[in-house]
């Protein structure tokens, strides 16, 4: 038997491999350095190496001792990465802004010419608008490379492995740790950013590094989305099996129809979303009320409003099981009561009996929307997406873009992990997404669970 | 309720009747809508089928063939050498035999243009023929010994955002003519094929020796223009009484009928003509009529006196590639003539009295079998999107409608096995896109249900047993204390995402196995023994080391067990791999024993999607066990017998119809299970029950397939057809566990 180790070599720009095996009979020695240096980097993935200088403007900055050299590192680090966060806000923010209205003025054009309503002095209007936006877009291009040539200013000279000086551009470099340097609590801080990194920033590199903060805000948005959907389906048809369906043939074929529902495969929902939701409904969405628009899709493609619907009736079935359960644990006493008091049977459903099982209605929500959060295969046909390049919430009218493709948090994980061209590379990054996902849905479950028990305890009390 | 309402209304003073009108109409508003909403759940799922089937209905629709129009001909026409559409079926055209084009317009029935070809006085044109129908080429042979080539073409332009079609007779060679020989006055039986790069030209001279000429295009870097170069070689022993020849388009093979033999030659290279193989197309009293290629010109379609229609086309023996007869279509009707689609492996029939027929090659069904009102057609051509047919017959151009978007489908195609085009036998496969353009989608289901199949089966092998023994033990042994905190884990287990799983095994779990084959097996065997050893050992012991042990330890006391087994088996598996597999399982297993080994396999997806299964199995069957009614098995053991007979002959009897829709819930989820399928097997078709081997599932297809599939082709199509299949399966599982459930629920409450 032998050791084989898998290592990760980084520099990737300089050996091409990532990753590769060595036997453990094939070590002559091993060292730590004290003073090697991680650099995460927006491109290339890490840099592992030795820092020598910082250069400023073409010209090696003078250093004393390491201690100097360390604290340069993070003031210019420090001051790059201020540049290109606001290069990067500007990018995306405010010039994302004007790409949204011009869009959106060469739209209402293309309306106006296709009812037949463009007056030339409509057509000046557009024409000044588009000019206006066009100057202010100028302005802020030329802002954004002010920026970026400020970013680009200082670069950094490190050792790499095999002893030679390599420089590197302050501008790709997002962090820099000398991890043997590092006491527990300060490995507890950097494992601790590494976490908040990995919760809000964007993914990088095909999705193999940087984080999943567009997934969980997709995840999240549409999974909310559903639940404010299923919610008063479920419920409304919970209680007309549980309160106002006779014994008859038509409520057991009601109970079979759930029952399917709960039992018809996912992907099945997924494919009969995007015949009818996407290509019927979507399409003529489109061709109803935005034909400026066409051939490009808005509605008529998968995005996250149909990827709701369809978890919607996905999910219908959770609610409907669970606010039955909580309808029949109301004991029948208190229901006789109100009635007996001349209340009307709405007024009883109103007043006494929803208000008793909306825990259970919450139950049955908190289960839909677990359920919904693990749910892939069909989004994969109904709108989800391996990168979107915006989110489905922004600062530009109408701020909800219910058309938008999503990405999702469990499709991602099956994307990075089975449909990624470094598997290797990003297996940390599948696994910490995976652990995200069952945190998140086992906690929704044992909440779920616990107002479940909770609610039995309480009628039980009730009862006796 | 409603009457006691109105008694009540009827005694209420005059000031609150508006009051209890309100009241009346909110009562009656909640009542409609509660209804609606419960209703609405039966129609979502009404929706679902009915969706599917709408869209799933058209590829089993049958063609039809609709007339559009007739075009009258001038009088004198000569006989017909090819017929044609433009892509808009806009414009109908016609060849005569002499070359002269004539283009109609198919709504005014205008003549749009009339062209002749220009030729020198005293020339004849003195042979014709065709290209494959997708090309719209022909060439003529004149009798002064040269050969032109033309070719239809529709230029389109947008004068005013309005589409003009205008057609024009192309001479796709700058000389416009290839001279064969200045002394060649009788050439007959001319075939051609034609690319920018090179022509083939074969032909009779003077009913006698068979000619091949090829010319090779040599462009001229410095001039910027062309010339061509030319071969020609005599095709040595070819017949000399020849019926019909033909020509592949990628000018490869030349194929020449005389009487019941079909000869094919080789003829890729001018300087090694060779006779490749004689077809015998004998076929008793019946005499051959015609041969033809169908499109894609790989297979041979050769048409007898009676109507009968036989498809050859090449298939590998030892004798390198040979054309092999395949199967033949009933036509009884006599065939004037037969027209081939552009694309697809359609062909379409008609006989002297006007009886239509279309084929479909592939899956060797007659799509449409209809009397036309002609008689004598002289020539047939489709348009080229296939949705149009023109025939002549009696100096008239006929045109037709055809409706027949999906001919490649049929019954026999998705579930039985077919013989494509170069393949070696009959096959089920599964393969619906590919890279080249000339390619025939094959559809087969089979590959897939029976993947969908392979997987429940052997995710139902490791959930089933654990399942329901498990629940057996929660149900009716275990303390309520324990109970109560299993039941919750089995039902987060539940919950748990399948993708996460999908990707544990696919990752984790596979390398793991294929690393610790041994290990496995050996889990397999040793954890059921060792287990049931345990428990004689407990039996064993005396009772009064039992009682010391409190009720949670003995409950639990499996636990260590198992770790201790699992520990071992991982611990000696590299030991029995170097013992009894020479040192590497999967070796063994590939050369030894003949399997083929994939890392992604049945085993992997059997454990994973297993525990998918387990807690539908494990909850339904525990509720069922649970429910039983306390008397009967206080009852029977009231009555002396042991626990184990009442748990046997009591309990179990009496929930089985629980058990059993418990099993058949779990084969529901099983079988529509998307991603541990997709993340954990190959996805390849495989169709073997081999643990060691992958497969491919309706589900996971679907999920692979579906985002990239055309709106309304066929592929989308029978796609939607394996989400219908799935849909069937799982409806029938559920339905019929619902059914059962309901009953013993009835049957519990009456004991």
């Amino acid at each position: 038997m032998v050791t084989r180790y898998l290592v990760k070599t980084g520099n990737r720009e300089l050996v091409g491999l990532d990753f590769r095996w060595i036997l453990a009979t094939n070590i002559r020695s091993r060292i730590e350095p004290k003073d090697i240096a991680i650099i995460e980097r927006s491109k290339n993935g890490f840099f592992y190496g030795f820092p020598v200088a910082v250069v400023e403007n073409g010209q090696r900055l003078p250093t004393t001792d390491k201690q100097q050299l360390a604290q340069q590192l993070a003031a210019n680090i420090s001051r790059v990465s201020t540049l290109v966060d606001e290069a990067k806000s500007l990018q995306k923010h405010d010039i994302g802004n004007i790409n949204y209205q011009l869009e959106q003025l060469r739209l209402d054009e293309r309306a106006d010419k296709l009812n037949g309503s463009l007056t030339s002095a409509k057509q000046h209007a557009y024409l000044a608008q588009t000019e206006a936006l066009q100057q202010s877009y100028k302005i802020l291009e030329q802002a954004l490379f002010e920026l970026r040539a400020q970013a680009s200013r200082d670069s950094i000279v490190m050792l790499d492995m095999s002893g030679k000086e390599v420089s590197l551009k302050l501008n790709t470099v997002l962090d820099l740790t000398y991890p043997n340097q590092l006491n527990w609590l300060q490995k507890l801080a950097q494992w601790g950013s590494g976490l908040a990194k990995f919760v809000v920033d964007d993914p990088r590199e095909a999705n193999t590094e940087g984080g999943v903060f567009p997934a969980i805000f997709g995840t999240v948005f549409m999974v909310m989305l559903m639940a404010v959907i299923v919610m008063p389906f479920g419920v409304v048809a919970a209680i007309y099996l549980h309160e106002y369906a006779s014994k008859g043939p038509i409520t057991k074929i009601i109970r079979i129809a759930v029952i399917n529902l709960a039992g018809v495969p996912s992907i099945v929902y997924g494919v009969f979303g995007l015949g009818f939701f996407v290509y019927m409904v979507g399409g003529s969405i489109d061709n109803l009320f935005y034909p400026e628009a066409l051939p490009t899709p808005t509605f008529g493609s998968p995005g996250v409003l149909w990827s709701a619907l369809t978890l919607a009736i996905l999910t219908l079935p959770v609610v409907i099981v669970s606010t039955e359960e909580g309808l029949s644990r109301i004991p029948s006493s208190i229901r006789q009561g109100s009635l007996a008091l001349g209340a009307t049977k709405a007024e009883t459903l109103w007043r006494i009996v929803l208000p008793m099982a909306s825990p259970a209605i919450m139950t049955g929500l908190i289960l839909a929307v677990a359920r919904a959060a693990g749910e892939v295969a069909p989004l994969m046909l109904v709108g989800v997406v391996k990168l979107a390049p915006t989110l489905p919430v922004d600062l530009n009218f109408p701020f909800v873009h219910l058309e938008r493709k999503f990405m999702h948090l469990g499709f991602h994980i099956y994307d990075v992990g089975f449909q990624s061209p470094n598997v290797e590379a990003a297996r940390p990054l599948v696994y910490a997404t995976s652990f995200l996902l069952v945190t998140v849905i086992v906690a929704l479950n044992l909440t779920a669970i616990g107002i479940r028990n909770h609610l039995r305890e309480k009628y039980r009390a009730l009862e006796s | 309720m409603e009457h006691q309402a109105d008694h009540l209304h009827r005694q209420l003073p005059p000031f609150l009747v508006a009051k209890s009108n309100r009241r009346r109409m909110i009562e009656k508003l909640t009542q409609v809508g509660v209804t609606l909403g419960g209703v609405l759940v039966f129609v979502a799922l009404l929706m679902i089928f009915l969706y599917l089937l709408y869209v799933v209905k058209p590829i089993f629709d049958d063609a039809s063939v609709k007339p559009i129009t007739e075009i009258s001909l001038q009088a004198s026409a000569e006989a017909p050498l090819m017929l044609g559409f433009d892509e808009q079926n806009q414009i109908v055209y016609r060849v005569s035999t002499t070359g002269a084009v004539s283009f109609y317009d198919v709504v005014s029935h205008h003549l749009i243009s009339d062209i002749q070809i220009p030729l020198a006085t005293g020339v004849k044109v003195v042979s014709s023929s065709l290209a494959s129908a997708s090309e719209q080429l022909y060439a003529l042979g004149l009798s002064n010994g040269e050969v032109l080539i033309a070719a239809i073409k529709f230029s389109v332009s947008y004068p005013n955002n309005q589409r003009q079609i205008t057609p024009v007779v192309d001479f796709p060679l700058a000389a416009k003519k290839l001279v064969l020989a200045h002394d060649v006055a009788d050439l007959s039986g001319l075939v051609f094929g034609y690319n920018p790069q090179q022509v083939s030209l074969v032909y009779q001279l003077g009913n006698d020796q068979w000619q091949l000429t090829r010319f090779n295009r040599e462009a001229n870097i410095t001039t910027d223009t062309a010339a061509w170069t030319r071969v020609q070689t005599p095709i040595a022993h070819a017949p000399k009484f020849v019926t019909q020849q033909l020509m592949t388009p990628d000018q490869r093979q030349l194929l020449l009928q005389s009487g019941d033999n079909l000869f094919v030659y080789d003829i890729q290279h001018v300087n090694a003509i060779r006779l490749l193989q004689v077809i015998d197309i004998k076929r008793d009293e019946d005499k051959v009529s015609m041969v033809s290629l169908l499109a894609g010109a790989s297979s041979v379609l050769v048409t007898y006196q009676s109507g009968e229609v036989r498809q050859y086309f090449q298939v590998s023996s030892e004798h390198g590639r040979m054309y092999q007869f395949i199967r033949h279509f009933d036509n009884t009707a006599h065939v004037a003539t037969l027209a081939t689609e552009f694309y697809r492996k359609t062909f379409a029939t008609i006989s002297p009295q006007g009886l239509l027929g279309l084929w479909y090659t592939t899956s060797n069904s007659q799509l449409l079998n209809q009397q036309l009102a002609l008689t004598h057609p002289q020539a047939m051509a489709f348009s080229p999107r296939s949705n149009a047919l023109v025939i002549e017959a009696n100096n008239k151009l006929h045109l037709y409608q055809v409706e027949n978007s999906h001919p490649e489908v049929s019954w026999s195609a998705l579930w039985q096995k077919v013989w494509y085009e170069s393949y070696p036998e009959p096959q089920y496969v599964w393969q619906s896109t590919s890279a080249t353009e000339d390619f025939e989608a094959k559809l087969s289901l089979t590959p897939l249900v029976f993947g969908t199949m392979k997987a429940a089966l052997y995710a139902m092998l490791f959930a089933t047993p654990l399942a329901i023994a498990g629940a057996i033990y929660t149900a009716y042994f275990m303390s309520a204390k324990l109970r109560n905190v299993v039941k919750p884990t089995i039902e987060i287990m539940e919950a748990l995402p399948t993708v996460i799983l999908g990707f544990l095994a696919g990752l984790w779990l596979a390398p793991l196995v294929e690393d610790n084959l041994p290990a496995i097996l050996l889990l397999l065997v040793l954890l059921p023994v060792s287990i049931l050893c345990f428990a004689f050992a407990w039996f064993k012991l005396p009772l009064a080391v039992k009682q010391k042990v409190p009720e949670l330890m003995q409950e639990l006391m499996l636990i260590p067990l198992v770790l201790l087994v699992g520990w071992l088996s991982f611990k000696v598996s590299p030991l029995i791999e170097t013992w009894l597999f020479d040192g590497d399982t999967r070796q063994f297993i590939t050369h030894e024993l003949g399997f083929s080994f994939n890392q992604r396999n049945a085993l992997i997806v059997g454990i994973a999607m297993g525990f998918a299964v387990i807690p539908t199995i494990f909850s339904i069957a525990e509720d069922a066990i649970y429910s039983v009614p306390r008397h009967l098995s206080n009852g029977s053991l009231a009555l002396g017998a042991t626990q184990w007979q009442t748990l046997t002959r009591v309990v179990l009897l009496t929930a089985s119809p629980g058990i059993f829709s418990a099993v058949m819930m779990g084969l529901g989820r099983a079988v529509g299970e998307t991603m541990i399928v997709l993340m954990a097997t190959g996805n390849t078709g495989i169709m073997k029950w081999s643990a060691f081997e992958g497969m491919r599932t309706l589900a996971a297809n679907i999920a692979v397939e579906m985002p990239e599939s055309a709106i309304a082709s066929s592929h989308y199509r029978v796609l939607f057809l394996a989400a219908f299949v799935l849909f069937i399966f799982t409806f029938v599982f559920n339905t019929v566990a619902e059914v059962v459930r309901q009953r013993l629920r009835e049957r519990y409450s009456a004991l």
